[in-house]
């Protein structure tokens, strides 16, 4: 608990210092002023939370001012955290936070990666990767970006960088194929977790979405209930177009949870709490650097919490 | 290409349009949605409120409120303040008098250096330049083999050495292998990088003062929020930025960072990258790129476009056919043909004056597959039937789907696009259409 918070603290440092600390710095002022909520809806829309989500959070704040007499900048900020949490807070019923990936207790959890071009999936896959192996399970990777030149090299570097078996084939060969043969693999070898990498893609492309479905399919054919777990990996800097992603992707192949990439920039990934306001879909990791260890899962409270303190 | 921007625009200014006289009420309220339209797009907050600010004092002169047709010439303005933010008019690539010119290529993590850098290349190629592609991107793994795949693609040499090389000694032996085979440009990939991340930003500006480019690039993906102005800001400060190329524009972003980038930093953007494909590259037009978000299309891409994949002839036919709308299933198949070489459908539309709302109902792309499968199945038809497909009744379909190995299904799926895109082509040769590209001219 207290190494994720600091993990999650440490990859929302820098939007703390520049971003959030203005917030902060708005409400120590004791009395609320008219040009308050100006400004607060410019920050939230410098972090990409988006101009209808932005409304939306700065009137449940302002409804919530009025109703409970709020009058002290610290109250307000509160409120806000407590909508932002709340707002943030979709799985249902809650997942455990230390796993926000339950392994399924009898054989193989597959997890689907999804994504964009671009979007982080390679090493966001890898840090997962890792993350099963230190607890001891025995991962496979399935190298199912046959389209990107040199992927599946890449993701077998990664994966011996980890220490974990990565099922390929030739470049240009089927994902489905590749897939099918991960999970022969796996099964035959007592594995616990497959990965499931595959080809960055728009999902305005009609075709390549329609490629996903398959994949996903062939995933299914031993287990039904497999892929247990369909992962968007989102950009933290992504804008408004995220929302999108999230939709399409939902759309093709039912996205159970976001993992957000790059949160080690400046930018804040305000875009998730219009995902998951819209979508109700949980963010379930956030990555937070180049190392294999930079990831944390993804807790509503603490993610808000670290940009507040 | 930025759609959800150009319907919401296209809405306000239709509504604009429906009221005779303006009163600065009716600019303020049309000014208050075209903000939230391009807040939404992702344009940066700052670059909006200046927009803003800007088109305001432009509307309520007394040119605009007192014309005849006082919306026509609010769209007029936005028209002229976009192709003024995105640039004014396109910048070409620098070349150094002493060839080979060097191009380097920078930007964050996953905004598609890699395939810009093949793509950049391949643009050259084709306009008689001999370019080198250089792997300087040490870090993320199997990079230098993407660009090496890519190369033997594209038939471009790669320059290349093992990882444990630094980037700017690869590079300057680069540039001698250059002129040894008389490449006239050297395109180098740089490894991603953030621009907090204070060693790696010094390594490339340390780059820059070695190598002396004449370019450097930065690849920016269009789908970046807020934050690309803050990014470029920091490359530019550091490493000093001579143009942007902006990357994965064929989906649906939003344009914020194509909007927004170029005026708040003065560095302009040469090219898009439009496509999955090494060809889908272009120039960056502003003048065409604001007419596009404005929903009047961009004939002028859209012909070069042709003339790059088409034959002349078959261009000519294939234009006549437009503006004729007369369209069988053998031109239809001739022209899936054709069109499958200039890029999607829906792109084609999107820069057709008029019709960039019809492009997002327009047939979704085809794949090879399916285009065999078309093709078998309009060549399984009779001449009639492929002249006047409405003979076609369910008997007809049954033995059309046996002689092309498909199902009736296939065939019922294939006569509705084919009316689908009968349709649009009506609607593109029609009064419409024609009306808003002579306004543009």
């Amino acid at each position: 608990m207290v190494e994720r918070l600091e993990k999650t603290e440490q990859g929302v440092r820098r939007a703390r210092e520049s971003w959030f600390s203005r917030v902060v710095h708005l409400f120590d002022r004791v009395t609320v002023a008219e040009g308050l909520w100006e400004e607060l809806e410019e920050l939230l829309i410098l972090a990409d939370v988006g101009v209808a989500t932005t409304a939306k959070l700065l009137e449940r704040v302002k409804h919530r001012v009025e109703g409970e007499g709020l009058r002290e900048g610290p109250e307000i900020r509160t409120a806000l955290k407590e909508e932002m949490v709340r707002m943030l807070r979709v799985d249902e019923p809650p997942r455990d936070v230390a796993q926000p990936i339950p392994l399924s207790p009898s054989g193989l959890t597959v997890i689907l990666a999804v994504g964009v071009n671009g979007g982080g999936k390679t090493l966001s896959i890898a840090k997962l990767a890792h993350h099963f192996g230190q607890q001891g399970k025995r991962v496979v990777l399935a190298a199912a970006d046959t389209f990107r030149a040199a992927a599946i090299d890449q993701l077998k570097i990664l994966g011996q960088r980890v220490g974990v078996e990565v099922i390929s084939q030739k470049p240009g060969a089927d994902p489905g194929a590749v897939v099918f043969d991960s999970l022969e693999a796996a099964a035959s070898r007592g594995g616990d977790v497959v990965i499931i990498d595959t080809a960055g893609r728009l999902h305005t492309k009609f075709n390549l979405m329609e490629e996903l479905k398959k994949i996903k399919r062939v995933a299914s054919r031993k287990d039904p209930q497999a892929p247990h777990e369909v992962l968007l990996v989102l950009d933290a800097t992504t804008g408004q177009n995220g929302l999108a992603q999230a939709r399409y992707f939902t759309e093709a192949v039912g996205v159970t949870g976001i993992f957000l990439a790059k949160l080690d920039g400046t930018a804040k990934g305000g875009i998730v709490l219009a995902i998951c306001d819209e979508l109700k879909i949980p963010i379930l990791f956030i990555g937070t650097g180049e190392a294999l260890d930079d990831l944390a899962p993804f807790e509503a409270q603490t993610f808000v919490e670290a940009l507040f303190s | 290409m930025f759609e959800v921007l150009s319907e919401r625009l296209g809405g306000i200014f239709e509504r604009l349009s429906r009221k005779g006289r303006l009163s600065e009420g009716d600019v303020d309220e049309a000014l208050r949605q075209v903000r939230l339209a391009l807040l939404e797009a992702d344009v940066n907050f700052r670059v909006v409120r200046d927009f803003i600010a800007t088109l305001r004092e432009r509307s309520l002169g007394t040119e605009v409120l007192e014309s005849l047709t006082p919306a026509q010439q609010v769209v007029k303005i936005v028209n002229e303040e976009l192709i003024q933010i995105l640039g004014g008019g396109p910048v070409h690539l620098a070349s150094s008098s002493h060839p080979p010119t060097l191009a380097m290529l920078v930007g964050l993590q996953g905004s598609g250096k890699t395939t810009t850098a093949a793509k950049l290349a391949l643009h050259l190629k084709s306009s008689g330049q001999r370019p080198l592609l250089v792997a300087a991107d040490l870090r993320r793994p199997a990079a230098i083999e993407q660009l090496v795949v890519l190369g033997e693609q594209l038939e471009i040499p790669v320059y290349r050495e093992d990882i444990s090389s630094k980037p700017v000694s690869i590079c300057a032996h680069a540039m001698k292998r250059a002129k040894e085979l008389g490449a006239s440009w050297v395109i180098a990939d740089t490894g991603g990088r953030l621009h907090i991340d204070e060693a790696m930003m010094e390594e490339v500006a340390a780059m820059k003062r070695e190598l002396n480019p004449a370019e450097v690039l930065l690849v920016v993906d269009a789908m970046t929020g807020q934050d690309a102005v803050r990014a470029a800001e920091e490359f530019h400060a550091r490493v000093g930025l001579s143009g942007l190329i902006l990357t994965k524009m064929d989906g649906d972003a939003r344009g914020g960072a194509a909007l927004s980038i170029k005026s708040v930093t003065g560095v302009p953007v040469k090219f898009i990258g439009t496509g999955e494909k090494s060809d889908a590259f272009e120039t960056f037009h502003p003048d065409r790129l604001a007419s596009r978000i404005l929903g009047m299309g961009d004939m002028l891409t859209l012909i070069e476009r042709a003339e790059k994949t088409l034959d002349e002839e078959r261009t000519r036919a294939l234009e006549k056919k437009l503006r004729h709308a007369t369209l069988d299933l053998e031109d239809f198949l001739e022209q899936l043909r054709q069109m499958q070489k200039m890029g999607p459908i829906n792109q084609l539309v999107e820069m057709i004056p008029g019709l960039s709302a019809i492009a997002r109902r327009a047939p979704a792309e085809m794949d090879e597959g399916k285009l065999k499968k078309v093709e078998a199945i309009i060549l399984s038809m009779t001449p009639e039937e492929r002249r006047n497909p409405e003979v076609i009744d369910g008997s007809r379909k049954r033995r059309i789907a046996r002689g092309s190995g498909t199902t009736p299904q296939d065939i019922n799926q294939l006569l509705n696009q084919f009316r689908q895109t009968q349709k649009l082509v009506k609607q593109m040769a029609s009064a419409r259409g024609k009306k808003l590209w002579d306004m543009l001219r």
